[in-house]
Formats: C-alpha cells, sequence, structure tokens
C-alpha cells in the first residue's frame, strides 16, 4: 500500500522548523524587505538552527538527512519569509555538487564548514547569453599544464556576494562541446562579486553578479570529469534546485492561503465576514486544491529521490504546479484584500512580488514544460 | 552525578483553546481535532534542567502520566535534550485529579529512584490548579518552592531560588532533594532542533503501567480522587451597546446609574 503519511520524526522535524521560522525569521523579515539586503542575524540562525547541513552526509559533520527533511524544512522557512527560504536552497545547490561530485579530498576541505555555516555556497551557471540555455554560456576556460584558467561573468547568482564556495560552469575555448565544473573559492585570487541586483520581491536574498578575470584554478577543483561539467551543474538544479523551488513555493502558497482565510473572516461586508461569500469561499477552495495537489506532487518526488532514485523529471512537474500556484494564490490572496490588498503593511503585498520572482528560478515554466513533454514523449 | 526528573503533561493546544467545547450532559472536556502539546510551563520546568546541566554533571528524566498518544510530547522532550522517558500510561490511571495524579507520579520518581531534585510547571494550562506539584513533593517528603522565577544551582550545597509572590518575591535557600514548580518567567524556553530530534532517536521511553509501579488501583486514576466535579460550564462573553440620550447631566447620571446596576461601581 502507498503510505502518505509522515513519520513521527518528520512531524517533529516540520515542529521543530515552524518554531524556527516564526521565532527566528518572522522577527527580521520587515528589516529585510525595507533594506533589501540579507540579514546576517537570519543566515547566523539558519546555521546555529543546523539548517545549512540538512543533507549533508553526517561524517561530515552535516544532519545526514534526505529531500523529504529538506522540502519540510523549506517549505516551513518560506511560510514565514519567501528571501530566505530561496537563499537556502540556494545554499544547497551549492552544496549538491560538492557531494554528489567532489573527491574526498574536496568534501573533507568544504562539507564541515558549509554544514555549520562557517562557508556558504552557491552554484553559478546563468549568464547574459545563456540561461534557458546552459550551452550559450561565454565563460570560458583554457589550459594551463594541470591548472585551468577562466574568464567570464555570471548573472542572476543567488548569494552571489555572500558565498564563499561556488560552483561554477564554463566552456573550453577551443572544443565548443566541453564544459567543465569547478569549485572556487575565496582563497583564489581573480573572481570577484560585481553588480547586486535589485529584485521585485525576495527582498533579502542577495542576486548578483560574478566575473572571473585570469581565475586560475588548480585540476583538484574540477567537480566531476574534465568536459563532462553540464552534466554536474544540470544534476544539481534538475534535482536539487528544483526541489528546493517547490519547497519555497508550498510555503508561499500556505502563507497565501492563511492569510486569505484571515482576512475574509475579519472583514465585514453586508453584515458579514465576506469568508461567507461564494467567490470568496472558491477562491480559497482553488488556493487549497493546488497545495493539496503541489503536495502530493513535491514530497512524491523528494521520496523517489530519497529510496535511491533520479527523480529530476518529477521535481519538473512539481516545480511548474507549485510556482505557477504560489503565482495564483498571490494574485488570489491579492484580490481576497480589496483595496487593502494593494497597501504594504498587508503581508499580502510582499507575498505578490515574492510570487513574481518564484518563476524564473531554477528554470522558467517554458523549460519545465520542455522538459516535461521531453519525458512524456520518451 | 545530580539526578533531575522532570514532570510533564500532554494538554490540548492552548492556542486552539477556542475550539474545546465541555459536554453540558456528562461536564467533560471535547477536545475535537485540537492537538496534544507539551504544556507551556513544563517547558520552562525542562529549560531549568537543561540549564542546569549546562553547568554540571546531570542526568534528566521526564517523566508523564497520559495516554499512550503522550509518548509524543515525551519524545519532544527527549529532542530538546533530556536524557530519558518515562510514561506513566494505564486504564487505571484515567480520570485522575490533582491528588491521583500526584501521587502516580510521585510513586514513578520513587521507582525511578534517587531524585535529586523535581521540576513541575506551576500549572497546566487545561487543569490549572497548581496543587500537583505541592502534593508530589508532600508524598515524597520533599520540601517544595512553588512559582520559582530564577534558580542559583550549586554543586554541594543548597540551592538559592528566588519565587514569585503576589506583591514581590522571596529568596530562599533550599538544601536537596527538592521539589520546585516554576514560573514563565524563569527562562525563555529553547526551540526544537533538527539535530536535537536526531540525536533523540538513541534514547529511550519507558513504559510503566499499574503493575510496574505497584500500586493499589484504588489509590490512582477515577477511583483514587476525591475531587468530585460538580459544575463545569463555558463562560459567554456577551456585548451590549446601549446608547444614552439626555442633557449632559442626565447622562451622567445614568451612567453612573448603569454602572451601579452591572456592578462595576
Ligand atoms: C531570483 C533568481 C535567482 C536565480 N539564481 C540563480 C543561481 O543561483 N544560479 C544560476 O545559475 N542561475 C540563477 N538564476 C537564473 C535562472 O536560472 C534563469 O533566469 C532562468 O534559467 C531563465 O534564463 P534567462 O533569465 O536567461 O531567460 P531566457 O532563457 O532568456 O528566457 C526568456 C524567455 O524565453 C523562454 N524560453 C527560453 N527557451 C525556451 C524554450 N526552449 N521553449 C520555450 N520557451 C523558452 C523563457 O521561458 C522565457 O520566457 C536565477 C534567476 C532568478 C530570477
Amino acid at each position: 500500500m502507498i503510505d502518505f503519511t509522515f513519520t513521527e520524526e518528520q512531524e517533529m522535524f516540520r515542529k521543530a522548523a515552524r518554531e524556527f521560522a516564526e521565532t527566528m525569521i518572522m522577527p527580521k523579515v520587515a528589516e529585510m524587505e525595507k533594506t533589501g539586503d540579507v540579514s546576517q542575524d537570519v543566515v547566523k540562525a539558519l546555521a546555529e538552527a543546523d539548517m545549512m547541513g540538512i543533507t549533508i552526509p553526517e561524517e561530515y559533520g552535516g544532519l545526514g538527512l534526505g529531500y523529504t527533511e529538506r522540502l519540510i524544512a523549506l517549505e516551513e522557512i518560506s511560510r514565514v519569509s519567501v528571501a530566505t527560504a530561496m537563499m537556502l536552497q540556494v545554499f544547497a545547490l551549492g552544496i549538491e555538487p560538492i557531494i554528489k561530485f567532489g573527491s574526498e579530498e574536496t568534501k573533507k576541505k568544504y562539507l564541515p564548514g558549509l554544514a555549520t555555516g562557517k562557508r556558504l555556497a552557491t552554484t553559478a551557471v546563468t549568464e547574459a547569453t545563456g540561461g534557458s540555455d546552459p550551452t550559450g554560456i561565454k565563460s570560458s576556460y583554457t589550459k594551463d599544464g594541470e591548472d585551468f584558467i577562466v574568464n567570464g561573468r555570471k548573472c542572476f547568482i543567488t548569494n552571489s556576494h555572500i558565498a564563499d564556495t561556488i560552483t561554477i560552469l564554463a566552456k573550453a575555448e577551443d572544443t565548443p562541446k566541453a564544459f567543465c565544473a569547478f569549485v572556487i573559492d575565496e582563497n583564489m585570487p581573480g573572481w570577484k562579486a560585481t553588480h547586486k541586483e535589485h529584485k521585485v520581491g525576495m527582498r533579502g536574498c542577495n542576486t548578483g553578479e560574478l566575473s572571473f578575470e585570469g581565475l586560475r584554478i588548480g585540476k583538484a577543483q574540477l567537480l566531476g570529469a574534465e568536459g563532462k561539467g553540464l552534466g554536474v551543474t544540470m544534476a544539481a538544479i534538475g534535482d536539487v534546485g528544483r526541489g528546493g523551488m517547490v519547497g519555497t513555493a508550498l510555503g508561499l502558497q500556505a502563507a497565501c492561503l492563511e492569510e486569505s482565510i484571515k482576512f475574509a473572516g475579519q472583514r465585514i461586508l453586508y453584515g458579514k465576514p465576506i469568508s461567507f461569500l461564494q467567490s470568496i469561499q472558491n477562491k480559497i477552495a482553488e488556493m487549497k486544491i493546488d497545495l493539496e495537489a503541489g503536495k502530493l506532487l513535491g514530497y512524491r518526488a523528494a521520496a523517489i529521490q530519497d529510496a535511491g532514485g533520479r527523480s529530476s523529471n518529477e521535481f519538473a512537474v512539481a516545480k511548474y504546479y507549485t510556482t505557477e500556484a504560489a503565482q495564483k494564490a498571490a494574485k488570489m490572496a491579492v484580490d481576497i484584500h480589496g483595496g487593502y490588498g494593494c497597501m504594504e503593511e498587508y503581508p499580502v503585498t510582499r507575498f505578490w512580488r515574492d510570487a513574481a520572482v518564484l518563476g524564473p528560478s531554477a528554470g522558467t515554466s517554458d523549460i519545465m514544460k520542455v522538459i516535461i513533454a521531453r519525458w512524456a514523449m520518451s | 552525578m545530580l539526578k533531575i526528573v522532570v514532570c510533564v503533561k500532554a494538554v490540548p493546544d492552548p492556542k486552539a483553546a477556542g475550539n474545546i467545547k465541555i459536554d453540558p450532559q456528562t461536564k467533560t472536556l471535547l477536545r475535537g481535532n485540537v492537538p496534544m502539546v507539551l504544556n507551556p510551563l513544563d517547558k520552562n520546568a525542562l529549560e531549568a534542567a537543561l540549564q542546569i546541566k549546562t553547568g554540571m554533571e546531570v542526568h534528566i528524566t521526564v517523566l508523564s502520566m497520559g495516554p499512550p498518544e503522550a509518548a509524543s510530547i515525551v519524545k519532544e522532550c527527549l529532542a530538546l535534550g533530556a536524557d530519558r522517558g518515562i510514561l506513566l500510561s494505564d486504564r487505571g490511571f484515567g480520570g485522575a485529579d490533582a491528588f491521583a495524579t500526584a501521587y502516580t507520579l510521585a510513586m514513578g520518581v520513587q521507582k525511578n529512584g534517587d531524585a535529586d531534585v523535581v521540576f513541575c510547571g506551576m500549572a497546566s494550562s487545561d487543569g490549572a490548579t497548581e496543587w500537583v506539584g505541592p502534593e508530589m513533593a508532600t508524598m515524597l517528603d520533599m520540601p517544595v518552592v512553588t512559582m520559582v522565577r530564577e534558580i542559583i544551582p550549586h554543586a554541594d550545597e543548597a540551592w538559592e531560588v528566588k519565587s514569585a509572590l503576589e506583591n514581590g518575591y522571596r529568596r530562599m535557600r533550599v538544601r536537596l532533594p527538592a521539589v520546585f514548580t516554576v514560573t514563565r518567567d524563569l527562562n525563555s524556553p529553547r526551540t526544537l532542533s533538527f539535530s536535537g530530534i536526531i540525536k533523540a532517536r538513541k534514547k529511550t521511553i519507558t513504559e510503566w503501567g499499574l503493575d510496574d509501579l505497584g500500586v493499589s488501583a484504588e489509590r490512582v486514576g477515577l477511583k483514587g480522587s476525591p475531587t468530585i466535579v460538580t459544575e463545569m460550564r463555558t463562560v459567554e462573553n456577551t456585548r451590549k451597546v446601549e446608547f444614552i440620550e439626555g442633557t449632559r447631566e442626565e447622562k451622567a447620571e445614568q451612567l453612573v446609574q448603569k454602572l451601579v446596576e452591572v456592578g462595576v461601581l
């Protein structure tokens, strides 16, 4: 029989994540919204609550938990702060290539620091010439003996200005189809974070550009085989990146639903709360349907992954469904609030702006459909 | 090593208290689907023990009387940092008042053996008698300090504690073993952590029933409860708006009269 219940321990993880988000993150949301900057207190709190090491194996100082637990944590954190969930989800996106493709030496060098928050990670693939089409990137490497010399720039990189442990993708200057994935760190001269973006939403999560100029990288920093780097980064984005967006979207869906129910119960029109109006109930029902369906898709994909399978196709479906649903839910939540839905003291305005940013992250909905169609027709 | 026992209770989530109804016939609580949580003040009690553990060698046992489902809150206490859990669970323990509860818990403390300190929350959020701690202390023949809001533990001598009084506080030196019931002012309880939950995997919860405690069925549960609840009802809060007409003087006079009528003045 299919068992759709969380274990008692998983329920406790959810409770822990919710308590953590409500006590440690919630009080920082206003400040993040105002400044748009990463809150150092939030980063510290995430580290102290072991949130950065969830999927890192125990022998490297992590908790050794799975995708299901990661999804639970992201969902609960995003319910309080989408920006924080996004930052956390991309830490894991930066950690995954090291776990999956790093040598023993590389793992020992970086994972313990990443598990405790001493190091912060990201993965940088996107460039001006290649987002949906990562083969269009222009960052390139040449070889100098055993070393690689990288030049180029990356854009729209989450955690660009706070990360010190970064998986980057570059193309061979002379062999067009060869890509290499490297992990770089703060001790290597030749790279820096440059422009910081000002996003419409997810304020408090840092997005920006990186530039590489004569960046010399030793062979030991290669992730995966030489020339096979595209697969390394795509595997991380497919499972961890998309999976993370699902958790982030589900949390936002839940927040939209909760705020809508609260407002609809308090706003009195025609002598009764507007929750008695059928068209308000319709919106609430739609949000609930989408949330239930999204959870089934997301947690199923996570369960496949935890059972040792690959689930990037299932996560593509879940990513498409939940990020679209979160955008719909945010619009409905704003609508239910009437004029109040345009006023910034109401959290639904933040949900609306955050929802807009969910779409393109870790691949647009169009790209999800490309992947899903390929899966369906394979 | 100092042995601390923390008594904890599973209570209906106070945040959802509005959903709890009283059956007008049987005078019992209808909990509906309100989830059971760790009694809020028991979190302060556990936190007190955990803080003492950072300064000296301490073994913390969490003790709860309740239905088998209460194991989940004991587990939560283990995840928060307690070393061992004991659940006193038996059909015979059901329907206990504060007295029978105190007796059962005292027997649990005794069977567990050699407690130096017993911590309880000052009250439970559902029963709210504040009696269980003091009654248990009497049964265990230990001194008790209620409403504790500050503790300065010492390794080999009496502890200093500050307890709340209506208009101030009282400072005392207490020789162990002793029972303390704590207030929310004592500390801010920590929240659950993922690593704590993982550590709790290796910790055990022991379940003891009537036979394990070796107590008479007459002294526990409903049978052992001298308290009889004769009346229980939900207090209805109603609001009434009335406009007073007339000149200023007439209005003032009527207002005073109304306030006298409803008993405010
Ligand atoms: C907040 C945020 C954080 C991000 N973080 C990171 C990060 O940490 N690391 C990283 O590497 N990248 C990151 N990205 C980049 C993200 O992955 C890209 O924005 C995304 O892949 C889309 O690429 P693009 O922006 O270049 O859009 P384009 O690829 O230029 O797309 C433009 C339009 O064309 C459509 N389109 C493209 N190809 C197809 C197709 N084959 N079929 C149908 N329609 C298509 C797209 O759906 C879109 O509507 C982030 C983006 C955002 C917004």
